[in-house]
């Protein structure tokens, strides 16, 4: 057990450390840092200087230790083309990113779930048909479209949502919420569905096609000839093991929800960290990548180890330390 | 061993029920046709289109916002799905921006395809520590959505790239971007046959008397993953005119001079509150009509070429 | 003479494919007396396996039963609502499957399974149906089962966890047992223990048999009686001492000539010549005659159906107009 935990976290920081290296790389080797900071027209002692304040100079294991070493303490540098910390750029926005994120999430997981086991027993009947063929539009339909539709609809057309922003938000030291205001509550409702909708198509095809797999088990003809019930077959014995490549799958979606964020965060003018990011890739400021690649980056490992955690609760073959299952 | 003859690509179309199951679904024929007559119109968008769209000299600001099926004030041309603010026809527009769409569309999967097969095929037959790094890799790349992956490079070209060179490179370094963003499932897919070769007494021979096992394994493993490789090709497809459309909402994809349909999208938005719906409406149909098209034949190629999974 | 345990009568199961209707198993008869062990056997995709399926009531679609009647002790039970069935399947017809690696679930404990079988078909509670599974497992010769009840199944070997998968099978004293070539996937060690222990506890119980397989030595040693198939259909069946000594039909005849025996110290095992036809081209006429040396303008043209020759039922027109009408 305890060698297990051990491999998933090392294998968590070689992942950080890779994505690290990229941000670093990007930094140092993408356009001239000393340029983009003090700009062309910075005479060759103020250039000089400021390369050495860097430690551009250094050898470049030492600069990536020191990159490393600063990032871990939450030092990501200066922003190009606002001149102020990256740091205090990422949690200005973060709030409202973790909001829509956690409660898209959740609402994906929760009807994700459901929806799939309800296609997967269903399989012939006209509902599950509906939601199946419902679903394939969702996978197809760019999320940035079902944005604006939304925004037209329920904006435009009906007026009853505000199609853009936050809302008025409440603080609480540097983090702010838009759950305890109606303005707040109303602006997350079409930013979550944008979102959840294309995580809840892709759980519930996941968690579809797992248990119709899982129903052909010979453990579940077994089951049935054993003359269980139905009820016991499917919602104890399928769906226990539909659960094991659905929990490793739909958590690492979810550990990239902040990435798939970006898309309805610029369609909604969410001030969050995705909308931040296109903003700096437009004018190439190159920490805020960096930053905020090492910052999904972490949010995905970390959701990777407590996948890896669940994992080992349910599948017992993982805990007696046995051959590790087929799939 | 004998050697057992590989099925020419015609014996395992027959072998597959491929024509069968295609008759026996209308929806697929419907899907198959709607694609080819997009691709049709878009690849010969100068034939088809009322009006040469982006040559400023053709326009005539007076048709400027003409409704759908209503004649230009100025031209006194039927513009049939209306005109933009610069009394451009919105049906050549789409006609020339589907073209931009699939121009980038294709070029990114041959060449994600062209990656990922390379690097699956390394990696299946190298093993060891390339094959687990490339794995690796490409499990953390799937798991993101491409759309991250393809601003990210994107944004890297950007510094790369002098300003003044930025519109004329806009195409290489989209179709680059994408490209990088989607080559993980084909390597996945290759090298799982590969895996499955590497231990065939031809190639550990192969590799004895050091000729070229790589090349003769690739020669064997690539008519297997053909049907795999192309299921995937279609439905990446669908993706990468959808991630491209994506970009150039955003306003990092393709320049206003080289509108897609994702730019037309963008340019439609600001008009959508004013009333001027059809801006808007007629390229997000045809991107979500196309995409539609193309992910159902590659649920069809997928259930056809394996009959097991359903 | 008494009221036999299993009757099956005229069965016949078909599959509707893309390319047209299959018919797999086609009107087959038999019957299963109390305390019985009937053997059936043939060659893969005779339709031994599918038999046992369609009497427990599990063939999925688009697999059907087409026509004729299960009687379980004289009623029938092909016709009955799902639930009904359900209530028969583990508690009056018990069944066995050929891999025992794949039969039990392996994210529960044994426990878990034999009490929820248990549990399903007696009024027994959590406590009872423990010690009763604690009793079954001693049955079937699991050593120390107060402590490897509580084990995964990955954590037992092959021939234990068949075992278990016959205590399973056991577990509500079942009229009936379909074991459905439950050796065939053991080491050759094992199988005779498994076949022996099987034998043992049905004839404690007075529990009836059905043994599907394809080893002949298995039903030479096991089986009172044995029905050989071929395409579908029974070609002969009767006490085993008559079939396997004095087989009768010609396909029968040559499987028998396939074991080995120390008696005929012959050089080699007489082959069948040719395959089973596919169920997409059984010839007409009797689905052995390209197979057949004895074959005659007859077999050609219709079909033969069981008629009784001595004490066994043979389909073979050979019985009916005598050697000389074929020469």
């Amino acid at each position: 057990m305890f060698g297990y935990l051990i491999r998933s976290v090392l294998q968590a920081i070689v992942v950080m450390l890779a994505v690290a290296f990229i941000a670093f790389s990007m930094f140092r080797f993408v356009g001239d840092p000393v340029a983009s900071i003090v700009g062309q027209d910075a005479t060759l002692k103020d250039r000089q200087e400021l390369a050495d304040s860097l430690g551009l100079n250094d050898p470049l294991l030492v600069q990536f230790a020191r990159f490393v070493g600063n990032a871990a303490q939450g030092d990501f540098g200066i922003s190009y083309r606002q001149g102020r910390p990256v740091a205090t750029l990422l949690r200005e926005r973060l709030p409202a990113t973790i909001e829509l994120a956690v409660i898209s999430a959740a609402l994906a997981l929760v009807l994700g779930l459901g929806l799939g086991i309800y296609t997967a027993l269903r399989r012939d009947g006209w509902a599950a048909n509906l939601v199946m063929s419902l679903s394939l539009i969702g996978v197809s339909l760019p999320t940035f479209l079902i944005g604006i539709g939304l925004i037209y609809f329920f904006g435009v057309v009906l007026r009853w949502l505000p199609t853009f922003g936050r809302g008025e938000t409440v603080a609480f030291g540097w983090w702010t919420t838009g759950l305890l205001t109606e303005s707040g509550r109303k602006s997350l409702i079409l930013p979550v569905v944008t979102l959840g909708f294309y995580q809840l198509t892709l759980i519930m095809r996941l968690v579809r096609s797992e248990m119709l797999e899982v129903m052909r088990a010979d453990y579940i003809r077994f089951a049935r000839a054993r003359g269980l019930t139905d009820g016991a077959i499917n919602f104890k014995h399928a769906l226990k093991n539909t659960m094991i490549p659905v929990v490793t799958i739909t958590g690492l979606q979810l550990g990239s929800i902040v990435a798939f964020a970006i898309t309805t965060e610029t369609v909604f003018n969410w001030p969050g960290l995705g909308a931040l990011f296109v903003k700096s890739v437009e004018v190439v400021d190159i920490p805020v990548m960096g930053a905020y690649l090492m910052f999904v980056g972490l949010i995905f490992v970390v959701v990777s180890l407590i996948v890896d955690m669940l994992y080992f609760l349910i599948d017992p073959r993982l805990r007696t330390g046995g051959a590790v299952p087929a799939k | 061993m004998t050697d057992v003859p590989i099925p020419t690509l015609r014996q395992r179309l027959n072998d597959s029920d491929l024509w069968l199951s295609f008759k026996a679904s209308p929806v697929t024929i419907v899907a198959a046709f709607t694609t080819l007559l997009i691709f049709v119109l878009a690849f010969f968008a100068p034939v088809f289109a009322p009006q040469d769209a982006f040559n400023p000299a053709a326009l005539n600001l007076m048709d400027g916002f003409t409704h759908p099926m209503e004649r230009g004030a100025g031209s006194n041309m039927l513009f049939l799905l209306g005109s933009d603010a610069q009394g451009r026809d919105m049906l050549s527009a789409l006609f020339y921006g589907t073209r931009v769409s699939l121009i980038v569309g294709l070029c990114s999967v041959g060449f994600s395809m062209l990656l990922g097969i390379s690097l699956g095929l390394l990696a299946g037959y190298l093993g060891g520590r390339v094959e687990q790094l490339i794995m690796r890799v490409a499990d953390i790349q799937l798991s993101f959505p491409g759309i991250l992956i393809a601003l990210l490079i994107f944004g890297i070209a950007r510094g790369i790239i002098p300003p003044n060179k930025h519109e004329t490179t806009a195409l290489f370094v989209i179709i680059l971007a994408i490209g990088l963003s989607h080559w993980a499932q084909y390597a996945r897919t290759v090298r799982a046959s590969a895996l499955v070769e590497r231990n065939k007494d031809y190639v550990q021979a192969a590799r004895l008397i050091g000729i070229r096992g790589l090349a003769i394994m690739a020669r064997h493993i690539l008519p297997n993953v053909m049907g795999p490789v192309l299921v995937i090709a279609t439905i990446n497809l669908a993706l990468a005119v959808i991630e491209e459309a994506t970009l150039s909402f955003f306003g990092v994809g393709m320049p206003v001079t080289q509108p897609s349909l994702g730019t037309l999208i963008r340019f439609g938005q600001q008009y959508l509150i004013s009333g001027e719906w059809w801006i808007l409406l007629f390229p997000a149909l045809t991107i979500v009509i196309l995409g539609l098209a193309i992910n159902l034949l590659g649920d069809w190629l997928r259930d056809a070429l394996n009959p097991k999974l359903r | 003479m008494t009221q036999p345990v299993l009757s099956v009568r005229n069965l016949k199961v078909e599959f509707v494919t893309r390319r047209g209707i299959l018919r797999a198993i086609d009107d087959i008869s038999f019957d299963i007396a109390p305390g019985e062990v009937l053997g059936v056997v043939g060659e893969s995709g005779a339709g031994k396996s599918l038999t046992g399926t369609a009497i427990i009531g599990l063939i999925d679609p688009p697999g059907r039963i087409a026509g004729g009647e299960v009687l379980l002790q004289g009623s029938r039970i092909d016709n009955l609502p799902k639930e009904a069935m359900r209530r028969i399947r583990g508690k009056r017809i018990g069944m066995i499957f050929q891999d025992p690696l794949t039969s039990l679930n392996p994210l529960f404990r044994i426990s878990e399974q034999l009490v929820e079988t248990i549990q399903t078909h007696t009024d027994m509670n959590a406590q009872q149906a423990r010690e009763r599974a604690i009793g079954l497992l001693t049955e079937v010769g699991i050593p120390a089962p107060e402590k490897r009840i509580d084990g995964y199944p990955h954590e037992f070997s092959g021939g234990m966890r068949q075992r278990v998968v016959i205590a399973l099978a056991l577990a509500a004293e079942p009229e009936l047992i379909i074991a459905d070539e439950p050796t065939t996937a053991l080491d050759v060690s094992v199988q005779a223990q498994i076949i022996t222990l099987l034998k043992k506890l049905c004839r404690e119980r007075g529990t009836a048999v059905m043994l599907v397989t394809h080893d002949m030595g298995v039903i030479a040693e096991t089986a009172d009686r044995v029905a050989v198939m071929y395409a579908g259909r029974i070609a002969e069946i009767g006490p085993v001492r008559e079939v396997v000594q004095h087989a009768r039909h010609p396909y029968a005849k040559g499987l028998m000539g396939a074991i080995p025996t120390l008696e005929t110290a012959a050089d080699r095992l007489t082959q069948i010549p040719g395959s089973m036809p596919r169920l997409t081209a059984i010839p007409k006429g009797c689905a052995f005659n390209p197979r057949c040396s004895e074959a005659f303008a007859r077999c050609f043209v219709e079909r033969p159906d069981p008629i009784p020759v001595g004490v066994s039922q043979v389909a073979c027109w050979l019985y009916k107009y005598g050697k000389e009408a074929a020469a």
